[in-house]
């Protein structure tokens, strides 16, 4: 060994050092950069933990059979009952009146917005419904209990100052913008050569939207509809504010009633002390609100993979 | 065969009934978009109305009260304000590094594959939910109590989906040579991501923040789920000053305050039986609305702006 390189020796072990340091840096901000994407993780973990924790309680006061089948819900009355059913009629029927609007309301603007529109249209037409969809749902509430209540008295002078149709209809607007925007995404994906092979044959703009396009973006389609009855179900403060909040086992629009989402605001908004059973209803209900999210959810993926189509 | 047995006179009469059809359908797409922008129009036009008479500097500077003429909005906005904060700041980190995380590092096995599954989902998850989940862990588990720091945790985990699904489209749109390039003069995988990935990414990032942010302003019913209160007469403490009752404030005493926001308020005066607090509920509304609508405004202005700027 010369003297040379022994005096490049300390060099070469100093790069060597800065070499593992800089790997062990690396592989720290590797595990931590882990640890934000296992956040996501986390909050399902505890969305199931409180929701299932606490409705165990709460089952271990009411039965499960009451639960489902019981036509009262009076959790905080002295005779209490506590059937669910009360409280997902008032879902089920305001989600239907939004769905009514917003379905074939979105699909229509969809269609025109993929099919018809030329560019310039759709560059004023977009912004336009995202800042629909941007509109804070409380401002609704107050459109829907205020505006539109009033407006359908006009028409129908025996409807109440609460209802789920006023409710369900401001609510089917403020998902339009949702299913409009997913559908036209699965629309503009269709290749123009399937449109192309329609216009030879002399088929005309509206015919191949709806014969060729529609039926190739089916997939697309049936997702953004799921995704529109998610967020019907689990819409909570338009119906807090203009369909009441006594729960009311109906079938009508016409009628007010509470809703799940609503009832958990009720609840909130009182003083309920922690781990009283009233608290626990929250829970209870919370859970069958996730639970029938996620059917549709299942549903939509099930959906999609059956209608996929390749091109 | 009958197709060619068809007149032109015939011919004709088909082509002008498709293309009256085709009409009718366009004229109901014009009018279903119409029919969204009558309602932008009749919102904001309504709240302009019957708000403006309340719309003075005395509105942002008084405190609620029971007098409806009296009423302001201080402490509903200097709350929306404090909970922003520190939902930004717990999202955005997050946010950004789970994305950057997804996109530059992760392998394709199943641990990624249950996290992006986990992210899809959580988007489709009902914002109350959030609210009970927050209400369980955040309020009684860490004890954190119905303060500005649940709420704000509360809202950072209901808009961190959206946070990493724009990261993620922001870094996707970056061009494999820029990595390679800074791999080249031997860069790490975090010094790429550090000086250039990140940087690059920074505006559609930033678009994703800016949308989330003004989905949180205007959230309610996680909050009111944690219990807020909906009368505050007071404001959280403002750092090292010393209250009434002689107690010095330290920096982060105002996380735990209790507080009151926009939406809350709006729904508090909303749901009065007394229209003289309508006034004051349109009046708020606007305020509410002008908010999130320059926010998103200011979102899609960037976004237009960033799609003609980008050159590889």
């Amino acid at each position: 060994m010369t003297a040379n390189n022994a005096s490049d020796l300390p060099v070469v072990s100093d790069r060597l050092s800065k070499n593992a340091m800089r790997h062990v840096s690396e592989r720290l901000i590797e595990s931590l950069l882990f640890a934000a994407a296992a956040v996501s993780v986390l909050t399902t973990i505890g969305i199931v933990y409180v929701l299932v924790s606490e409705s165990i309680h709460f089952f271990q006061n009411v039965s499960i059979v009451d639960f489902l089948t019981d036509t009262q819900w009076t959790p905080l009355f002295d005779d209490a009952h506590f059937g669910i059913m009360v409280l997902v009629s008032g879902t089920v029927v305001s989600s239907l009146v939004a769905l009514a609007v917003a379905i074939p309301m979105g699909t229509i603007i969809a269609i025109y917005l993929s099919e018809f529109a030329n560019g310039k249209v759709r560059e004023v037409a977009k912004p336009i419904l995202e800042l629909l969809g941007g509109i804070p749902t409380i401002v609704f509430g107050y459109f829907a209990l205020l505006m539109v209540t009033p407006l359908l008295q006009k028409f129908f002078p025996e409807l109440p100052g609460f209802s789920l149709l006023s409710a369900g209809l401001v609510m089917g607007i403020m998902i339009v913008p949702y299913i409009a925007s997913l559908s036209e995404d699965a629309m503009r994906a269709v290749p123009m050569s399937l449109r192309e092979g329609s216009y030879a044959m002399g088929g005309t703009r509206l015919y191949t939207a709806l014969h060729v396009v529609v039926p190739a973006a089916f997939s697309g389609l049936a997702a953004s509809y799921i995704l529109a009855i998610s967020r019907a179900v689990g819409e909570t403060m338009i119906l807090a504010v203009a369909a009441g909040m006594q729960p009311n086992l109906t079938w009508n629009p016409a009628e007010p009633a509470a809703t799940i989402t609503s009832y958990i605001v009720q609840v909130a908004l009182g003083d309920l002390p922690h781990g009283s059973i009233g608290y626990q209803t929250i829970f209870a209900a919370g859970l069958t609100l996730i639970l029938i999210t996620l059917c549709f959810n299942i549903l939509g993926q099930w959906l999609r993979r059956k209608f996929r189509e390749n091109y | 065969m009958q197709a060619n047995s068809l007149t032109t006179e015939q011919i004709r009469a088909l082509i002008a009934k498709g293309k009256l059809k085709d009409s009718i359908f366009k004229a109901m797409g014009i009018a279903c978009l119409a029919l969204a922008l009558l309602v932008i129009v009749m919102l904001v036009s309504d709240m302009i109305a019957k708000g403006s008479e309340r719309l003075t500097l005395d509105f942002f500077t008084n405190f609620a009260s029971r007098h409806a003429g009296q009423a302001g909005i201080l402490s509903a906005w200097v709350g929306s304000l404090l909970v922003m904060l520190v939902t930004a700041l717990a999202a955005v980190p997050i946010g950004v590094a789970a994305g950057v995380y997804l996109e530059e590092y992760a392998k394709r096995n199943w641990i990624t594959e249950i996290i992006e599954i986990n992210i899809t989902n959580l988007a489709a998850v009902p914002s109350i939910v959030y609210g009970l989940l927050a209400l369980g862990i955040f309020v009684y588990q860490f004890g954190f109590g119905q303060s500005i720091l649940s709420a704000g945790l509360t809202l950072a985990l209901l808009i961190l989906p959206i946070v990493i699904v724009s990261t993620r489209e922001a870094i996707r749109a970056i061009p494999a040579m820029i990595r390679e390039g800074s791999m080249a003069v031997g860069a790490t995988r975090w010094q790429t991501c550090r000086y250039h990935i990140i940087p690059y990414a920074m505006p559609g990032i930033l678009t994703g923040v800016i949308i989330g942010l003004a989905r949180a302003i205007g959230e309610t019913a996680p909050i009111i789920t944690i219990g807020a209160l909906t009368f505050i007469a007071f404001l959280p403490p403002v750092p090292y000053t010393t209250g009434a009752d002689g107690v010095t404030a330290g920096l982060f005493d105002w996380v735990m305050s209790p507080f009151t926001v926009m939406p809350i308020q709006i729904f508090n005066w909303t749901s009065r039986p007394d229209p003289a607090f309508e006034v004051n509920a349109a009046a708020a509304g606007f305020v509410l609305m002008v908010m999130v609508l320059s926010m998103n405004g200011i979102a899609i202005w960037l976004r237009y702006k960033m799609r003609k700027n980008i050159k590889w």
